[in-house]
């Protein structure tokens, strides 16, 4: 059973230094906000783990929390570069990052893997491309039906995944819907898991296409209103165009982005 | 990047789009990735192809947006979806099994097989340019029955041979797709904003089969990192017509500002 908690405990409780965390959510219901949390109570280490690191994993890396990202597009959707996460890797300001590198398919394919509790995962991939001679969690197998070579590629079990849903009920039982991306696969790929919610509700009504993650498959769930923004929650906000646009010139420089971590209660 | 010459009536970038658009037919089912793919996708959807089924990599099936989306994940796109599925679902049922007919794509560097790099400029290592990398479209590449790539005919774009293989076009000459098992035909046509350049038939190397108008053979060579062949059947693409401009013009980006005439911003990464 889901414990309902704040989130300022569930952070505390769930995301220690030098885990593999992911905070999932395709450009819809990012969990925002428990990345500040994160950043807030000044984890260090992590291996952070997310398909397209968006604003969230810049400001994680460019806060110092993370030694190593694992990733497969890693832009400002619709905007441009992630400035704190080129200077990372480039300078290694404000500290060194580590990359693990794939495409969507194959990060995808890992998050179902670990979901399935299976090794690695199966699928037509990369051949051709640069990506396995630089990521070393890219390999082939040999269909033992056919013969024929396909791509291999590791599970993703991440100590933590963090995502952001709709609602949940006062039992825990969570409901997202929207694009759902893969963020039931990454809860269930998880060690412990815990979702940040708009709102907390006697019962769930059924919505189409939804997404019904049961209470007995999640560690904690924490109410935060608006938790996803400045990405966006179907039926509650939408996305916040202007502040990723506004993020490109926060993030280009160091000092500005310092006085944006002040802004969130971070003194460096 | 202003008016082809012999026209200020629009703008390359215009041309480019709008040529893109009408490479598509009505009825295809399309693999859109954001920017100019997405701009052109939808542009045709208004104009010639109605039954155009665009598929983005969101998951969002058959979407059929009112204004042009900012990323690939906009809500906008949910609203006006047949389905959404998962992102999994959308790589795994809808795209790796072949059933999309065209993938369209962009690139920071595309090279004379059509081989497409968003990942690095330099050494992967050590880069001098870290571009967002892969997203869907090495996948994309592979497995669309076709793949049509949008890009501005750039030099340091149009290359010898790309720094990164991100996703494969016909990588070192015609026999690589079979042998790699790439299932896709791979690009069949590449429209810039000066021209079109199309796979040789025999030796799979992109050559010049359309110019725009009032663009001249030797501009296009001198923005092409390699000795560019001409196809001895060079064609002239039409000019837009007033209908084309005018839907293009009238197509906005949801949350768009003025600084956003042109909604590509993203030419770096060719899909998300």
């Amino acid at each position: 059973m889901a414990k309902i908690v704040s989130l300022s405990e569930a952070v505390a409780e769930l995301v220690h230094d030098g885990d593999t965390a992911a905070l999932e959510g395709f450009t819809h219901l990012i969990p925002f906000a428990a990345g500040h949390e994160i950043i807030r109570q000044g984890r260090r280490e992590l291996t952070l783990v997310r398909m397209t690191p968006d604003l969230i994993y810049d400001q994680l890396i460019g806060a110092g929390c993370a030694s190593k990202l694992v990733f497969s597009w890693g832009g400002n959707p619709g905007v441009g570069s992630l400035h704190r996460l080129r200077d990372a890797l480039g300078n290694g300001w404000p500290a060194p990052l580590e990359i693990e590198e794939h495409s969507h398919a194959g990060m995808a394919n890992r998050y179902v893997a670990g979901a399935s509790g299976l090794p690695f995962a199966v699928l037509r991939g990369y051949a051709g491309t640069d990506l396995p001679l630089h990521t070393p969690t890219i390999s082939t197998v040999t269909c033992p039906f056919t013969g024929e070579e396909l791509a291999a590629v590791a599970a993703l079990n991440p100590d933590v995944t963090i995502v952001h849903a709709q609602r949940a009920d006062r039992a825990g039982n969570v409901q997202l819907w929207g694009i759902t991306g893969v963020q039931k696969e990454a809860v269930l790929a998880a060690k412990r898991s815990l979702v940040t919610v708009e709102e907390i509700v006697d019962e769930l009504t059924p919505v189409p296409g939804a997404v019904v993650l049961p209470s007995w498959a999640v560690t904690a769930v924490a109410e935060v209103p608006g938790g996803a923004a400045p990405s966006y929650a179907h039926g509650y906000y939408d996305r916040d165009n202007a502040a990723y646009r506004a993020w490109d010139t926060i993030s280009r420089d160091r000092q500005a982005f310092t006085g944006w971590l002040r802004e969130l209660g971070v003194q460096r | 990047m202003g008016a082809a010459a012999s026209s200020p009536d629009y703008t390359a970038d215009e041309m480019m789009s709008i040529a893109a658009a009408r490479s598509l037919r009505d009825g295809q089912v399309c693999f859109v990735g954001i920017g100019l793919p997405s701009t052109a996708a939808n542009l045709a959807r208004r104009l010639h192809a109605p039954g155009l089924v665009l598929v983005y990599e969101s998951g969002t099936l058959d979407t059929r947006p009112a204004e042009l989306p900012l990323s690939i994940g906009d809500g906008i796109l949910t609203d006006s979806a047949l389905t959404v599925v998962s992102v999994p679902e959308v790589f795994n049922y809808w795209l790796q099994p072949g059933r999309i007919d065209v993938g369209f794509l962009s690139g920071a560097q595309l090279d004379r097989f059509g081989n497409i790099n968003t990942t690095v400029i330099g050494e992967y290592t050590e880069p001098d340019v870290r571009l967002p990398g892969s997203g869907g479209a090495p996948e994309i590449a592979a497995s669309c029955r076709e793949v049509s790539i949008v890009m501005r005919h750039r030099l340091r774009a149009f290359v010898e041979q790309v720094d990164f293989v991100t996703s494969v076009g016909y990588g070192t000459g015609p026999l690589d797709r079979r042998m790699l098992g790439l299932r896709g035909a791979g690009p069949v046509r590449v429209i810039t904003d000066l021209g079109v350049l199309e796979p040789d038939p025999e030796t799979s190397e992109l050559v010049l089969t359309a110019l725009h108008p009032g663009i001249a053979v030797e501009q296009v060579r001198a923005e092409t990192g390699w000795d560019l062949e001409v196809s001895p059947d060079l064609m002239v693409t039409a000019a837009p017509s007033a209908r084309e401009l005018e839907t293009l013009r009238g197509m906005r980006t949801v949350g768009s500002h003025p600084d956003d005439r042109n909604p590509d911003r993203t030419t770096e990464g060719a899909t998300e």
